[in-house]
């Protein structure tokens, strides 16, 4: 589980495991992500959201290494205090390192929140975000810095962008520090 | 022997011809299919909708319903009216839709849609509001594709953008003495349009080349797929990157100058369509 501040999500990865065969992929692995939101049934935006972080893990997963087999990775939102979709985006590669799964390279999610007068707020909280004039949340991979997945909220002009992408860049070094920190930890208790 | 490489390692044949820097059915790598917009009762043929609009790229076709009620605003948002848009694949349009309940292709576009409209604030949902607290309208957008042939997002914004400069709403008043609402039918008013979000995608392949307005074929052999909807000041108003091989910066700026240049294209074949059809 991956708790910045007060936005804490669960991540529960299963597989590689036997698919069912109307699912099975003939040469690679099939990834499903299920998000299941706090409170009330998963909706729309759940499901975009699943779409989301199943085509960013597919992208580093070395799917081939497991054909014909179903991987399946399970978020639950324990709660919500801003930046969710970033939230989500690292316990899911977390649940990814821990598993053992073959990864071509890690993943982690950065907000940036545009303030109405102009400056870039990493990490916002809930009451930030809605202040803030746009959202962008991106993932960015850990071998190149480059861009893993990208998503808006509100809009933005084209400079404004390019400045949270390269601060978000810059921040994803902090995240890869922790992910490191907490292997580490997990590692040398036994 | 070139339909069965087709069939057999369609990937392999696609990079042939992408060395040439050209595609299958003859394009550049930067150039759309020929895009056409009939809009409003007599061309596109939906007679019981406010207002309807039929786009064709290529051959994806996707046709926009947009109906309007009446119903009372939220507590929480008394003078705001709605938009719901709603994306349907039907199993007619490509085999690998199934008949049922939506699938996540469907629910990701729909969400999508919901977002342009937000983020682009193409609508202000306050012109919605009739009697604040009371009655407001509901626009119910329904967008279904008939024909799959890739590049479902860019043909649903244009028919939806299409649409709803097409509906024209009739005049409600609410009687001050009996408090129901009266609707005028024979005094209609078009939709105020502040925006007009316009979406451009790309397929990207072996992660470094870009191609604009993917085919169904060229979608399932592409590593990801990056959407860009910028409106006419050039202000991005969503970038829609979901997974997918990485990226750089000046990647993602390349395909946003690119939707630039396509959303002056798009509005220019809008005006003239709208034009063509306003009774004079």
């Amino acid at each position: 589980s991956v708790c910045p501040g007060d936005t804490s999500v669960l991540a529960g990865l299963y597989g590689p495991a036997e698919a069912k065969i109307s699912k099975e992929l003939p040469d690679r692995a099939a990834l499903e992500v299920l998000l299941r939101p706090k409170v009330g049934l998963p909706g729309v935006l759940e499901r975009s959201r699943e779409q989301l972080l199943r085509q960013t893990c597919e992208a580093v997963l070395l799917g081939v290494l497991h054909p014909r087999t179903a991987i399946s990775l399970v978020l639950q939102v324990l709660s919500d205090a801003g930046s969710l979709l970033s939230c989500c985006l690292n316990a899911a590669c977390m649940a990814l390192l821990d598993a053992g799964l073959p990864l071509a390279a890690l993943f982690c999610g950065v907000t940036c929140a545009l303030q109405p007068d102009g400056t870039i707020l990493l990490d916002p909280t809930a009451r930030q975000e809605q202040e803030a004039r746009a959202i962008l949340t991106f993932a960015i991979a850990s071998s190149d810095r480059k861009v893993l997945m990208a998503t808006t909220k509100g809009s933005c002009s084209v400079e404004e962008m390019q400045q949270c992408l390269a601060a978000a860049q810059r921040a994803a070094s902090t995240v890869f520090q922790f992910y490191r920190d907490s292997v580490r930890r997990r590692y040398s208790k036994c | 022997l070139s339909i069965y490489s087709r069939t057999v390692e369609p990937l392999e044949y696609y990079r042939r011809f992408l060395k040439e820097n050209c595609r299958p059915d003859g394009r550049e790598l930067g150039e759309f299919r020929t895009t056409t917009v009939n809009i409003g009762k007599c061309l596109c043929s939906i007679t019981t909708a406010d207002g309807s609009a039929l786009v064709k790229l290529g051959n994806t076709t996707v046709i926009c319903g947009v109906k309007a009620e009446l119903a009372a605003p939220a507590v929480d948002a008394a003078n705001k009216g709605y938009i719901v848009p709603n994306v349907e694949l039907p199993s007619l349009c490509a085999e690998r839709f199934r008949s049922g309940p939506p699938g996540e292709e469907a629910q990701a576009a729909s969400q999508f849609i919901a977002d342009v409209i937000e983020n682009s604030q193409m609508m202000v949902k306050e012109d919605l509001c009739i009697a604040n607290g009371k009655l407001a309208w509901v626009l119910y957008c329904d967008i279904i594709c008939l024909d799959y042939d890739g590049n479902l997002l860019d043909a649903s914004v244009f028919a939806l953008l299409a649409a709803l400069k097409n509906v024209q709403l009739p005049l409600v008043t609410i009687n001050e003495e009996t408090g129901l609402s009266e609707v005028n039918l024979k005094q209609k008013n078009p939709l105020i349009i502040r925006k007009h979000p316009v979406a451009t995608s790309f397929a990207v392949f072996d992660d470094t080349l870009l191609i604009v307005d993917p085919t169904a074929e060229e979608e399932d052999l592409a590593t990801g797929t990056v959407t860009i909807v910028t409106d006419e000041e050039g202000r991005l108003c969503s970038v829609h990157k979901p997974g997918g091989s990485p990226l750089t910066g000046a990647k993602l700026q390349d395909c946003i100058t690119r939707a630039i240049t396509r959303h002056k294209e798009v509005k220019k074949l809008i005006d003239k369509v709208i034009k063509s059809i306003t009774p004079k």
